[in-house]
């Protein structure tokens, strides 16, 4: 499966979830798949993708929260499994697309094919936690994932192939965070 | 004593969001916040950045707790994440060896801290003892005036407690 493939299948179980995507191609990959107002695309901040999720999750606990997170960018910020496990929020889902590469950067080897990251995030605290490998799969785990007491972790190893052609993210950075926090508002006011 | 004002000021200024990893500067603080349900522990500086990011997303008014040491650890979450993006989060920010005087590992740091935020295009205030509403209000009104983040530094002794 490639990752693209799996940002689609995520995209298309998401209603009005909100949805924060890690730097890179992820973000540029469900941008260019299906971009949404609940969608945060982060162009930088390598390794903050789970943080900012978990900072969504704590101030609108009446959302479901997506965190579209690489195994590169997790490794990077893994404390943060600490932190989900320590506030243990019932409305966040937290899926890693696991290449086992740096893709953005040339596809050096990450560390990823060696450390049973879903094994980590339950260790952590995580209440729900998977390990899939192909779509049919996927699908299933999301839709158990977001129907249950979360927070749940899926790791999706998928093949390092991009896509190629794939466009940046085109919005301003700033347009994104209001667009974003109002998306978050609205369905609060609904 | 002084070290509990400073919460009930941030909080009357609007500040609903609290997180960060502790420095004894700011122990008064922390001690306030502890009974609190606004503050969210992080594991490291940068991670608190991008906690704070997401509680602003998420509709809150964040401000960030740290030593000077931990400001090295959040320049590319404040560069690349609150700065970019535009999200007015407050760094309150203890500001160990200052003058020159204080354990060796923090006079280095002491010298960088108002150059690092400086250089990240960062504004501050910095808090003087027995003003510290004054103090308050001058660094978030450069949160509001901008919409980007704003420092608070605090000396150790400025807060007692």
């Amino acid at each position: 499966m490639r990752r693209a493939e799996a940002t689609a299948a995520v995209l298309a179980v998401l209603g009005d979830e909100l949805l924060v995507a890690a730097n890179g191609m992820i973000s540029r990959e469900a941008f260019a798949c299906r971009d949404r107002p609940e969608s945060f695309y982060m162009i930088g901040s390598m390794g903050l993708a789970a943080a900012i999720g978990l900072g969504v999750a704590l101030a609108r606990p009446e959302r479901r929260v997506v965190v579209l997170d690489g195994d590169g960018n997790l490794l990077m910020g893994l404390s943060t499994l600490a932190m989900v496990g320590e506030r243990r929020p019932a409305n966040l889902l937290h899926v890693v697309l696991d290449n086992e590469v740096y893709g953005s950067t040339g596809g050096q080897r990450s560390i990823s094919d060696r450390v049973v990251l879903e094994e980590m995030a339950l260790a952590a605290g995580y209440l729900w936690g998977r390990r899939v490998e192909d779509e049919v799969a996927l699908v299933d785990g999301l839709r158990e994932a977001l129907g249950t007491e979360g927070p749940a972790f899926l790791l999706v190893k998928v093949s390092p192939e991009d896509v190629p052609g794939t466009p940046r993210v085109s919005h301003a950075p700033e347009d994104l965070a209001e667009r974003f926090r109002q998306a978050a508002r609205e369905a609060a006011e609904a | 004593m002084l070290g509990t004002e400073l919460g009930p000021a941030l909080e009357r200024a609007g500040l609903d969001f609290f997180t960060g990893v502790p420095d004894s500067t700011l122990s008064g603080l922390f001690a306030w916040l502890e009974g609190s349900s606004g503050y969210v522990a992080a594991a490291s500086e940068e991670l608190a950045v991008g906690l704070a990011v997401g509680a602003y997303l998420g509709g809150r008014a964040p401000a960030v707790l740290m030593q000077n040491s931990g400001l090295g650890r959040a320049v590319n979450a404040l560069a690349s994440l609150a700065c970019l993006y535009r999200v007015p989060l407050l760094l309150v920010v203890g500001w160990r060896g200052h003058d020159g005087n204080d354990a060796p590992e923090h006079l280095l740091q002491g010298r960088a801290t108002t150059a690092l935020l400086d250089a990240l295009e960062v504004p501050f205030a910095v808090l003087e003892p027995g003003r510290v509403e004054e103090g308050v209000e001058r660094a978030v009104a450069l949160l509001r005036e901008r919409r980007l983040p704003a420092g608070l530094l605090v000396r150790p002794g400025t807060l007692h407690g």
